[in-house]
């Protein structure tokens, strides 16, 4: 047995399952929360009736989130919400129906807690990771063994460790590391691994923008995101009325890490991913894109649709107008993003810069309703993944970028380097 | 024996089951229809019960959607072999009672006729010889398949009790 110093992610496992558990270990753990959305969920609640556990273990943390069709563009999805309520107020779950946000982006202003072992019916749950807990995505049936038992199995996961030192330079954002680090390991790089943020450049980096690059590595292939809670967590839990709940971590210092990469934040530039894959990443100066016509610029999802994210951009196109030939969505990820963003007069600037406001949702990302693009047209998105079909499309081809760069593209027409308009 | 449909790599579960046919995941007849038809279209209204969905690397990245492997199962195919999976597809994969081998799928064409004996731990190419060992499931895993699924594991037991 190995006795160097335990991970983030085998910290919160090993608290979890009180013993010191170490990777590649399988473990049955607690689960501290546990949410489906409205794509997954039907699937869950239809498995745990077939399982004989239709009820919820610990009902006030098992949460139903409507965000993927929200509200519903078709009578089948309309259907799928009816028995989604039903089955919540049957066995007491939570429910966030139409117009409350993403549910990665609302579990984390309302129940994601330090030290917490999450589980949801969504990929971009690793999103949690950003509090310092184990937030991990599984299938429908894991989630409602999760919901219905309280508990699940897991491996304890090997460590990827990125290092980060130095401060981002104007018009880079976390969005432009992540896609920097996902073009270096690709998008198998990190598979059934943790990829675990910190130093320097982490630690003064606000939340928000930790939250971008715990939500994308799913996109590595990773199984969690951690960073660890610190005195940014604590802030962010008061200014969510939730002081109380924090707790601070750290991995050891002298913990066994599968491999460590380091990244000089200073460094970096604006990039973008090109169509196909999330990590295709090219240069937003690469002459390459130069000839692109932007048809559609959609600021929101998860990955980047944050007050901050959007302020960002309205403060950028302040004054401005958008490019003719280019359409500009913006879907706040949550009520509570939208409010921040109408309370700040944001939400006038983008209405005058020529943009149109969707209600709080997933919006255009996963390709259901809000902004499916047409056969040839090429999007700019600040959403988390572009492959083939992803925004309803399979004719249609998505290019990644930061909300940043959403801007400056927003005011061109073509994708164009931030650095120009901040 | 059955015929291999070959695929690349990252072949994502947008591909699978694209995100335009969402509002078919309550009626997932109609899903299956749709099977990886924006990898290959002719694949769903061609492929036989038996065959073999052959894919490269991280087969099945993206979203974790269940749906992926139900309606490949669904289509009636007996396994899906990569060289490797992403993990929550395959987690879903064994969750349904769908086989996902790892093994060095370069070995395999299109068209091949495919055996696979699964008390030995081993894919047989019929058409090239070609004959690829792959690694047992973890015990738990393994139980969970031995009951054709996680749902039917959990009906018959109970619990999550699996030995870890």
């Amino acid at each position: 047995m190995s006795t160097a110093g335990l991970t983030l992610a085998e910290k919160f496992l090993s608290a979890k399952v009180g013993r010191d558990v170490r990777s590649g270990e399988i473990v049955i753990s607690p689960v501290d929360l546990a949410y489906v959305q409205d794509g997954t969920g039907p699937l869950t609640f239809r498995q745990m009736e077939k399982m004989g556990i239709a009820k919820a273990m610990n009902p006030k943390r098992a949460v139903v989130f409507i965000d993927h069709a929200s509200p519903p563009p078709r009578k089948e999805l309309a259907q799928d919400h009816v028995y989604l309520r039903e089955f919540a107020a049957r066995t007491g779950m939570v429910l966030h129906d139409i117009g409350d946000g993403v549910c990665h982006q609302v579990a984390f202003e309302k129940y994601v807690r330090p030290w917490d072992v999450v589980i949801g019916a969504d990929s971009h749950t690793v999103m949690g990771g950003a509090m310092g807990a184990f937030a991990t995505g599984m299938g429908s049936t894991d989630v409602g063994v999760a919901i219905g038992l309280g508990k699940t199995w897991l491996r304890v996961p090997e460590t990827l460790r990125f290092e980060v030192s130095g401060e981002l330079p104007r018009g880079v954002m976390s969005k432009d590391l992540i896609l920097r680090v996902l073009g270096d390991i690709r998008s198998d790089g990190a598979t059934y691994m943790s990829m675990e943020w910190g130093g320097s450049g982490i630690e003064r980096m606000p939340m928000h923008e930790r939250m971008t690059l715990s939500n994308m590595a799913i996109e590595g292939g990773g199984k969690c995101g951690p960073i660890a809670s610190d005195e940014e967590t604590r802030r962010y839990l008061v200014s969510h009325g939730r002081g109380e709940e924090w707790r601070p971590s750290a991995p050891d210092p002298d913990a066994a890490y599968a491999r460590v990469f380091d990244y000089d934040g200073a460094g970096l530039e604006p990039v973008v991913a090109t169509p196909g894959s999330e990590d295709n990443i090219v240069s937003v100066t690469d002459p390459s894109l130069r000839d692109v016509p932007i048809h559609e610029v959609y600021v929101g999802a998860c990955t980047n649709g944050r007050f901050e994210d959007i302020a960002a951009f309205a403060k950028a196109v302040r004054g401005k107008s958008k490019a003719p030939h280019t359409r500009v969505i913006v879907t706040p990820a949550s009520k509570e993003a939208y409010v921040l963003t109408l309370k700040s007069g944001h939400l006038e600037t983008l209405l005058e810069f020529g943009a149109m406001i969707n209600s709080p949702g997933c919006g255009a990302c996963p390709g259901v309703h809000g902004g499916i693009p047409g056969d040839g047209e090429n999007v700019l998105s600040t959403q988390n993944r572009n492959y083939k079909g992803r925004m309803g499309n399979p004719n249609a081809f998505v290019y990644l970028g930061s909300p940043l760069t959403a801007a400056a593209t927003a005011m061109y027409g073509v994708i164009t380097d931030p650095r120009t308009v901040v | 024996m059955g015929r291999a449909w070959k695929f690349g790599d990252n072949i994502s579960t947008d591909l699978i089951s694209a995100g335009r046919y969402y509002h078919l995941r309550s009626n997932l007849p109609e899903l299956a229809k749709h099977t990886l038809e924006d990898a290959r279209p002719e694949f769903a209204a061609n492929v036989k019960a038996g065959d073999f969905v052959v894919g490269g690397s991280n087969f099945g990245k993206g979203s974790s959607r269940e749906h992926a492997p139900v309606v490949i199962k669904m289509c009636g195919v007996r396994a899906v072999m990569a060289k490797s999976f992403a993990r929550i597809f395959y987690r879903n994969a064994i969750n349904n009672g769908l086989a996902a081998i790892v093994c060095d799928t370069d070995g395999i064409e299109e068209g091949d006729e495919i055996e696979v004996d699964f008390s030995r731990s081993v894919v047989q190419d019929r058409t090239n010889g070609k004959q690829f060992s792959f690694p047992p499931l973890p015990p738990v895993m393994e139980a969970i398949m031995a009951e054709g699924g996680l749902a039917e594991y959990i009906a018959r037991h109970g619990d999550l009790t699996i030995r870890a």
